[in-house]
């Protein structure tokens, strides 16, 4: 199990200096450059153009520009925002939080929600029950997240007035920021209502990045049980005589579960994509929102230290879900 | 459900409780976060309303809701006969913020002045790099760096800036926000503590509304400053709650969630217009929207042609189609509000068989041209793509052959800059300071040929009546003047001027004092909620 881990890790080396050149790439492959956009129709001279390339130091050649970044991630330091001026870094610990918190929220709505769904549904399969509850995962498979976002909004923040329409928490309460999770925060606040405020703001983005994922687990979840409901070993615990829910609970799920940790395992990856959207709707003030700003400023610093950090977390996750994988199923580590 | 409503219950009682105790607060929701709170490296509209605005004050002040300037924390000043000295007496006895982070041992005084501008002007100031990568983007644009000659302090309450050359506009330029006065004192205590770039952070100034707290991205909060020079505010707490699309803006204005918010979605403007609750204020921009022809490539060189192609563009139908009706036709390069505006004016009339006969004469057949769309969206033109095409009809009914060009907008700003441009320009712009030289000058002296004069027209006539307007302080001969230029400028259409846009303001019918600027800022000193 250890050597299975260690190899995990040592491919991480590879994947971390091919995402370092992907990012620092990236910003520059695309047409735009920051020092124009900052200027905007009122124009820069050449002369200051230039000393203000010079002062950024994208007059060097590309690839000392290169090392220069890459060196500079290896002593921490990622930079500074050419918009903000604030060290990218210390943005990124600010906002991260709150992208934590809410993708955290997303996926055990998703998970608690799609994974009862799909073993019903192929317990009962061909039912109603299971028609309904797929047709309803294909639509919210294919809802775009921007328009369903507002779509909850409008009704039930405009029409029902049950949610609050976006921010974190009520503008009432004010208190420091101690862990940067809003409900942890509220709760050490001790202030009245703080909690049940940060969780009523929780609960729309939640449903907004859950439903892409609750979506893909429920239809894979079913699939993976349909399965395994057919093989030999659980036909062998049904005929010994045991229950129908030890025969689902015990035999059947448990190996049914494994294509499904892989699949929670890369939703994390395309919740990332998500949260850029839902963040820009519910004026959330995580990662996604500041990432989508820069890549519109041309901010490089901030681009390039933002994908990469997202990108070492993406790969964090696939790393814990690959030796989750190895636990469940022995067949992998010995490989 | 018993839940849920028990648990409604529960939070508006909660609320109710919490409003009682509660100060009186006025939310805004802003439309994106401030970069920092020091307005001068900064050139966004959204980091001054939250910066400059509310937090600092200038030596001279625009008038609110107008283009025109007002003495701020300089009493009186006088302009030398030759027009390059100017002497500022400070207002004595304003008060600087104590906040948990400073507390200020002395008045504002001809120090913070010196301070706040010499650390822009001198490369060789400690605060000139107090942060990596600040540059001082809008007081090089405005070329203070070459205008200022010196800045003396005379005594405490009195200093005097020498220019190297008679400037009008200069009294409208310390206005702008990248004037504000900083405390020279608070810089100190940051200096001696090693944490300069905390100037950015945690601001201290000395206007209405001093700073509690910036949680990124998310809200900003400030509190009423009891010793304020100019009155207290009748607000105890402003804060801005960040929200960047139009559409949650409205739904979080409509829910109470907040009391005022700028830039609706054109779309949902009858909406507001029907929401018993809400109050929308709406005023034209200083902005203009134009098409400049590149007068320096054949035929565009010949004022028929330009003249001829103005006069086949449907204004009016632009008007409709692209701005839903909330703007006004342009006919001077210059909005209305803006002081000097030749209302004389007139404007070229849409005929497209004039148009034909005027290209004819001038010796025109078969002409085809590029269009030239921007790709973003802007007050003075939300949807150039649909303009361009709508101008590529028009060109067509008089037998001009449009193609439509676009780029990512970096390029196309610097592209559309250069001499030998091919092609006619879409573009716009959006006044800082007031004065009618920041159109004129800036968008169509001959000094901005191959940058910001995307027309590359210099015209010696024309140049001639800015640049003498430049060096006359009086306002009423220097409207003389601007009332030629724009003459000068009619006759040779150096543009299409197309529009100036409506700017909106929706809010709560329980929030008073809200004045409009012009310029497209918003402070809300003044500005009262009733219950």
């Amino acid at each position: 199990m250890i050597r299975f881990i260690l190899n995990r890790l040592l491919l991480i080396i590879p994947t971390f200096i091919g995402i370092t050149i992907v990012a620092f790439a990236f910003v520059r492959i695309l047409p735009g450059d920051p020092i124009l956009l900052i200027a905007g129709e009122r124009s820069v001279t050449p002369e200051r153009y230039q000393d203000l390339i010079v002062q950024f130091g994208y007059d060097r050649p590309i690839w000392v520009q290169y090392w220069d970044y890459l060196a500079g991630i290896f002593q921490g330091d990622f930079g500074t925002s050419i918009s903000t001026k604030r060290p990218v870094i210390r943005d990124f610990l600010t906002l991260f939080p709150a992208t934590v918190e809410l993708s955290v929220c997303a996926i055990l709505f998703a998970v608690t929600l799609g994974v009862p769904a799909g073993v019903i549904a192929a317990v009962k399969r061909g039912s109603w029950y299971d028609q309904t509850l797929m047709g309803t995962a294909l639509v919210g498979y294919s809802m775009p997240i921007f328009w369903l976002g507002l779509l909850l909004i409008i009704f039930f923040s405009g029409m029902l007035g049950w949610t609050p329409v976006s921010g974190r928490i009520d503008l009432l309460y004010y208190f420091p920021t101690t862990t940067g999770f809003m409900t942890i925060d509220a709760l050490l606040s001790g202030q009245d209502g703080a909690f049940v405020s940060a969780l009523r703001h929780l609960i729309l983005p939640t449903v907004t990045l859950g439903t892409i994922p609750l979506a893909v687990i429920a239809r894979q979840t079913r699939s993976a049980m349909l399965e395994v409901l057919g093989d030999d070993y659980v036909r062998t615990a049904r005929a010994k005589g045991l229950a129908p829910h030890q025969v689902v609970g015990q035999h059947a799920l448990r190996n049914a579960l494994i294509p499904v940790v892989t699949t929670i395992g890369l939703q994390v990856g395309v919740m990332m994509a998500g949260a850029i959207l839902t963040e820009t709707i519910f004026s959330w003030p995580g990662i996604g929102k500041w990432m989508v700003d820069a890549i519109s400023r041309r901010d490089y610093p901030v681009v390039q230290a933002g994908l990469l950090l997202i990108a070492l977390i993406v790969m964090a996750v696939n790393l814990i879900v690959d030796v989750l994988y190895g636990l469940i199923n022995p067949r992998i580590r010995h490989n | 459900m018993k839940l849920m409503k028990t648990l409604m219950a529960a939070t508006a009682m909660l609320a109710l409780a919490a409003g009682a105790a509660q100060a009186k607060t006025l939310v805004y929701c802003s439309e994106g976060s401030p970069e920092g709170f020091d307005p001068a490296p900064y050139t966004a509209g959204t980091t001054f309303d939250a910066s400059s605005r509310p937090i600092y004050n200038r030596l001279v002040q625009f008038t609110k809701g107008a283009s025109t300037t007002e003495p701020g924390l300089a009493e009186s000043y006088e302009v030398s006969d030759d027009g390059l000295e100017y002497t500022f007496h400070l207002r004595q006895g304003v008060k600087f913020h104590t906040t948990e982070y400073f507390t200020p041992t002395r008045d504002f005084n001809a120090d913070d002045v010196l301070f706040s501008f010499e650390r822009q002007w001198s490369a060789d100031h400690p605060w000139n790099a107090y942060s990596a990568g600040i540059t001082w983007e809008y007081f090089n644009s405005m070329s203070m760096g070459e205008l200022i000659s010196s800045i003396e302090k005379v005594d405490d309450y009195t200093v005097k800036f020498v220019l190297t050359r008679p400037e009008a506009p200069f009294i409208a330029n310390l206005a702008m926000d990248f004037a504000s006065i900083l405390s020279a004192e608070y810089a100190a205590q940051l200096e001696a503590a090693g944490t300069m770039d905390m100037l950015n952070q945690q601001p201290i100034g000395t206007g209405p509304f001093q700073f509690v707290n910036y949680q990124q991205d998310a809200a900003i909060r400030y509190a009423s400053f009891d010793d304020y020079w100019n009155g207290v505010q009748p607000i105890d707490d402003l804060v801005f709650a960040i929200t960047t699309d139009p559409a949650v803006r409205l739904q979080k204005l409509q829910a109470g969630e907040c009391h005022i918010m700028p830039y609706p979605n054109p779309a949902d403007l009858e909406i507001i217009k029907n929401d018993p609750n809400l109050v929308m204020m709406e005023q034209e921009g200083l902005n203009v929207g134009y098409l400049a022809y590149n007068t320096q490539q054949p035929p565009f060189d010949d004022a028929r042609v330009r003249k001829a192609l103005n006069m086949a563009i449907d204004k009016a139908a632009i008007i409709e189609a692209v701005f839903e009706g909330n703007a006004e036709i342009a006919k001077n390069p210059i909005p209305p509000t803006m002081w000097s505006y030749n209302e004389a004016t007139v404007d070229d009339a849409y005929d497209p068989e004039a148009a034909k006969a005027l290209l004819a004469e001038a010796g025109v057949e078969n002409l085809s041209m590029k269009v030239w769309a921007m790709p973003v969206s802007r007050p003075y033109n939300p949807d150039a793509r649909r303009m361009a095409e709508l101008i590529q009809a028009d060109f067509a009914a008089v037998d001009v052959d449009v193609e439509i060009v676009s780029m990512e907008w970096a390029e196309y700003l610097a592209q559309s800059s250069a001499v030998d441009r091919d092609g006619a320009v879409l573009l716009g712009w959006t006044g800082d300071n007031g004065d009618p030289d920041n159109f004129l000058a800036v968008l169509l002296g001959c000094d901005a040929v191959g940058s910001a004069n995307r027309a590359q027209w210099c015209n010696e006539e024309f140049d001639g009546y800015i640049q003498d307007a430049k060096v006359v302080s009086d306002q009423a001969e220097r409207t003389a003047l601007y009332v030629k230029a724009q003459e000068v400028f009619k006759a040779e259409a150096p543009w299409a001027t197309i529009a100036h846009s409506l700017v909106f303001m929706p809010m709560s019918n329980k929030v008073t004092g809200y004045v409009m600027d012009p310029k497209g800022t918003h402070a809300f000193d003044g500005v009262d909620i009733t219950e």
